[in-house]
């Protein structure tokens, strides 16, 4: 047995070799010149920034990081790589210059700015001491779910999540603008003989697309009780979608969900989302006050048992307002990703059919 | 009991994170495409199952238990697919596996051929 010092922490040894796996990663993306290699490992950093995220106790965080970073953008990108070149020119060094600068100034600003920074945990720091602590002992009371960040992002703050999931909805619809909508993506081949020799992936793909959709329901429905919710399971559900179109071609995605739908749900999440908002209103509260979801008279009949504890009968309209508004952002977020998709697949179908006519 | 039960999963850890150790020496000096994807193919299976298994005796039998199942359930569904996946990519792009008697092929010499050419 090694002996280790007393002063050895496994959580700052753990820390450390992903950091320094994070900076060795980060050397290769910018060393390599082959976009492709780029791509895989801007992945790979994702999903180690994933993994240090649950090593910080922030596993919200880490499960988005882990489900948009590593999964659908690395998508989006090899989308995007087809449309282009594979390889990045050689930058002239002189053209680096100012910019390398730049970078080392920002960098030691931001270590002198992180050593003014309180110990992680800490709780007499400022953000745990203030709101934090505030969010963490009003939660039980006022919203009854266990957990808080899910409380703070989509009831105490679900204006601000009602702009981010509008801010999505605007990328996809600027994305959408540049690329096409995606109608390009119902002109794609029919599979060209894809033959016996991808059997093992279509199987695997079969089996495994549900369990994939499926497990995106549970995050969504889980996300008041352990980390998860609308971003992350939209995001997930929206790579069950874009798998079935990577295995079993384009052209049999775009029957299954049309670019059509994929916008007129994307809409309709936000609207959802704004809905719930106004119908508060209507019953006289504030927007997105969800106490206010029900009218007291309907309230009332809502026997307390339905919840499991009759004491948090009164959180009924907070729970429905929840998982109403992290529908939306589901809907939003699911049919955003999967239009952006089109927009890069189906420019990728028509460039390869300009390919083939020259 | 659950004494017995830690010290055999954590001994499963360290068999499971061994064999991830070794798929990774192989990954690096395997000589050529296929080989390598062996290598890599045991991490994600043995290494993981192991690992998993033995997370599992020292959770002792609970909610976490089934999670660990899923998980174990899940890779086993998509690395070897994976695998597969790549391997079938790089066969029917052409791409052909080194076959004959192992040789030892010096640094320099090897930068001259380009990935994947033939050697013989």
């Amino acid at each position: 047995m090694i002996a280790l010092p007393p002063s050895f922490d496994a959580n700052l040894a753990i820390d450390i070799v992903l950091l320094v796996m994070l900076v060795v990663v980060a050397g290769g993306i910018v060393r390599t010149r082959n976009l492709l290699a780029a791509i895989i490992l801007f992945g790979i950093y994702s999903l180690v920034s994933a993994v240090w995220l649950v090593v910080m106790d922030a596993p919200d965080v880490a499960f988005t990081e882990a489900v948009v970073g590593a999964g659908v953008s690395t998508i989006v990108l090899l989308g995007a790589i087809l449309l282009t070149r594979g390889e990045a020119e050689k930058p002239d060094w002189r053209r680096l210059v100012a910019p390398a600068l730049l970078c080392v100034a920002v960098g030691g600003l931001l270590v002198y700015a992180a050593m003014g920074l309180p110990a992680l945990g800490d709780a007499a720091s400022p953000a745990n001491a203030h709101v934090g602590r505030a969010y963490l002992e009003a939660t039980p009371r006022d919203i009854g779910i266990p957990n808080t960040v899910t409380a703070v992002l989509s009831s105490y703050r679900g204006f601000d999540t009602l702009g981010e999931t509008a801010v999505i909805f605007a990328a996809g619809i600027g994305v959408a603008l540049m690329l096409g909508f995606g109608p390009r993506a119902s002109l794609a081949a029919p599979p060209a003989v894809i033959g016996d020799h991808h059997i093992v992936l279509r199987v695997a793909a079969k089996f495994l697309i549900p369990l994939i959709a499926l497990f995106s329901l549970y995050v969504q429905f889980h996300g008041d009780l352990g980390a998860g919710g609308g971003f992350q399971a939209g995001m997930i559900m929206a790579a069950a979608i874009i798998l079935h179109a990577l295995v079993f071609g384009l052209r049999e995605t775009v029957a299954a969900v049309p670019p059509r739908v994929a916008r007129g749900v994307a809409s309709f999440g936000v609207l959802l989302y704004a809905g719930v908002g106004v119908t508060c209103m209507i019953n006289g509260g504030g927007f997105l006050d969800y106490d206010f979801l029900f009218p007291p008279a309907v309230e009332k009949q809502i026997p307390g048992w339905l919840l499991g504890d009759p004491d948090h009968a009164h959180h009924w309209g907070q729970h429905f307002g929840i998982m109403l508004i992290e529908l939306g952002v589901l809907l939003t977020v699911a049919a955003t990703m999967v239009t952006i998709f089109y927009g890069f697949a189906g420019r990728t179908v028509e460039a390869a059919q300009r390919e083939a006519r020259r | 009991m659950g004494d017995v039960l830690s010290w055999a999963g954590g001994g499963l850890v360290i068999v499971g994170v061994a064999l991830s150790v070794l798929g990774a020496v192989g990954v690096l000096r395997f000589p050529d495409f296929y080989t390598r994807i062996h290598a890599a193919s045991i991490t994600d299976t043995g290494g993981a199952s192991l690992v998993l298994l033995g997370l599992c005796l020292i959770a002792g039998f609970s909610l976490v238990t089934l999670k660990l199942v899923f998980v174990w359930v899940f890779v086993m569904l998509t690395t070897p697919v994976a695998a597969n996946a790549l391997a079938n990519a790089a066969f029917s792009s052409g791409h052909k596996p080194r076959i004959g008697a192992f040789q030892i092929v010096r640094t320099d010499e090897r930068r001259k051929t380009p990935r994947g050419a033939d050697q013989s």
